[in-house]
């Protein structure tokens, strides 16, 4: 174990108050947007004293990041600037983030750790099937892994079959993926004929989208392993954020780099541990990047009682929904905003649209009904299907994700008085 | 030498059909002849009917997305090989069909086909150049 993620909560809060002393100083000397803010708000580096004093900092939006798009927050020089990884957001716009080659050391650092959290060890051979690009997830786990010590294999995503031969011919015996790829992978295990118990399989580390209790019983029941869920978001790392231990007791948050509060998400108020409401983070250590009072929008409530398994790391509620309308699907953010930009730039479409995201087979699936109108009509069939391939084609490409065009008839699409409900989301999280 | 025909975009659910043709039963429209495409998630039902601007009215005022289109109605003699004959003729003109559909007119020996060309007119032109007989739409309308 790691020696921060057992310190006493007090040597914890010194830890902490003088790394956030240290970043905000750097972000006012570094960084225009918040060295404005911070002036306005009428407070500077020297202000932070106690761990509570973050209170007196603005929040950072994710409107903020895109306003900033692509490198305007960054707090270093290109030339320091060692990787730059992405994620996806509205409107096709990503959020990019960087990190300076230290960044990088403490980000596998966290993954280390997360890795520790899992009980992986020496001999261990991680498969690791997160995605290997600007999405933060392959990476992450990758650099993670070989800072553990352990064997890695950087298989990626997709190509299931062949997944299957490799974790029976090179026995990997820590699988890393999405939640909802590890349910698809067991199901072309099974598929294929072939034991889960002939598999080395012992642990899963899951995350990148929300999945449930009855999910994590699924899993270890289909791949004979122990699912542990691990959060993480670009915006403030990526994989490693937070990460279950094997008492399965919700992720702990290594508040050594991220310093986590739960606000109310109308007022701004902190709440006070236990009370469930908008997750935020502040960097403590981060270079190229860092963010102050970052509103992840995801909903959910910290824990400090001590967990058996030693840690005194705050324990994460396992998420149970966004403030915002973003939809993870198949570990892709999306937001129906970019759905509807799309559909608004197609000749005659009306953006009369819904977005039905369901599981089936353990896989996410997203359905975008759209209305027909005259100006879409046609009276023959191929015209009609390829304007629904169209649509289908315009969705992968501007944000990634796979969906199914179903065309419906006019009006047949309930309106609604206030804000339209755009999206009726099926899976039982 | 056009024939107009009604196209409306139904969704797979059961009722949908009936319910046109009610409304357009209710309405005194008369059906001349229809064809209904489908595919796995919605249809197109294509009609012919006794008053073209009244039926249009009847189901966009009942919210249905409904299209016109040019067709051509041609008469083929009801024997062996009487279409393969006329699609031969079109083939060699170079003239493809989008769809086409047939009914039998009552009390005569001729069958109606109904055929939708991506060109109507090089098609047209290239029927009555071979003494093909294409009924007007008038025709068609009031069979």
């Amino acid at each position: 174990m790691h020696q921060n993620d057992a310190l006493d909560r007090s040597s914890l809060q010194r830890l902490q108050v003088e790394r956030l002393r240290e970043t905000v100083r750097r972000v006012i000397a570094n960084v225009p947007f918040y060295r404005e803010r911070f002036r306005a708000a009428g407070i500077g580096a020297d202000d932070i004293r106690s761990i509570e004093d973050v209170r007196r900092l603005p929040f950072t939006t994710k409107q903020d990041l895109r306003d900033h798009y692509p490198f305007g927050l960054f707090a270093v020089p290109m030339a320091d600037v060692a990787r730059i990884h992405a994620s996806s957001g509205t409107t096709g716009k990503m959020t990019v983030v960087g990190y300076t080659r230290h960044d990088l050391d403490a980000w596998a650092e966290v993954c280390s750790r997360s890795l520790g959290c899992a009980g992986v060890h020496r001999g261990d051979i991680v498969h690791n099937a997160y995605g290997y690009g600007l999405f933060t997830g392959g990476l992450g786990v990758h650099y993670g892994a070989e800072k553990h010590g352990v064997t890695v294999i950087p298989i990626s995503g997709g190509n299931t079959k062949r997944q299957v031969m490799i974790l029976q011919d090179f026995g990997g015996t820590v699988l890393t993926c999405t939640p909802s790829y590890a349910l698809n992978l067991a199901e072309v295990i099974q598929e294929l004929g072939v034991d889960p118990a002939s598999l080395k399989l012992r642990v899963g580390i899951f995350g990148a989208e929300p999945w449930s209790e009855a999910m994590r019983k699924e899993i270890e029941k289909k791949l004979h392993l122990d699912a542990l869920d691990i959060y993480g978001l670009s915006e403030v790392m990526g994989p490693g954020v937070a990460m279950e231990c094997l008492a399965k007791n919700g992720p702990h948050v290594f508040e050594d780099h991220f310093l986590a509060e739960v606000i109310d998400p109308d007022t701004g108020e902190v709440l006070p541990a236990g009370a469930r409401g908008e997750l935020v983070f502040t960097s403590l250590t981060k270079e190229a990047f860092p963010v102050i009072r970052y509103r992840t929008r995801d909903i959910t409530s910290l824990d400090t009682a001590p967990c058996s398994c030693g840690r005194t790391l705050a324990r994460m509620v396992r998420v149970t929904g966004r403030t915002d309308d973003m939809l993870i699907i198949r570990g892709v953010n999306v937001f129906p905003s970019q759905i509807e930009s799309i559909l608004v730039g197609l000749p005659g479409v009306e953006p009369h649209y819904q977005l039905i995201v369901d599981r089936v087979n353990q896989m996410d699936t997203l359905e975008v009904q759209v209305e027909v109108t005259e100006g879409t009509f046609s009276d023959e069939v191929k015209k009609l299907e390829g304007l629904a391939r169209r649509i289908e084609n315009d969705v992968k490409d501007y944000c990634g994700v796979t969906c199914k065009v179903k065309l419906v008839e006019p009006k047949s699409i309930q309106r609604s008085e206030g804000k339209a409900k755009r999206v009726i989301d099926k899976r039982k999280m | 030498m056009k024939v107009e025909q009604i196209s409306v975009f139904l969704e797979n659910k059961s009722g949908r059909l009936s319910e046109v043709t009610r409304i357009l039963g209710g309405g005194g429209i008369n059906l001349r002849a229809l064809t209904l495409a489908d595919t796995t998630d919605f249809g197109i039902l294509r009609l012919i009917v006794n008053d073209n601007r009244r039926a249009v009215e009847l189901l966009k005022a009942n919210g249905f997305t409904v299209g016109t289109t040019e067709v051509v109605a041609v008469e083929i003699p009801d024997r062996p090989n009487g279409l393969a004959d006329i699609l031969d003729l079109l083939g060699a003109a170079g003239i493809n069909v989008e769809y086409m559909y047939a009914f039998v007119e009552r009390h005569a020996d001729n069958a109606v086909v109904i055929f939708r060309f991506d060109e109507p007119e090089k098609a047209i032109a290239a029927l009555q150049k071979a003494g093909v007989s294409i009924l007007p739409g008038e025709k068609v309308y009031a069979l």
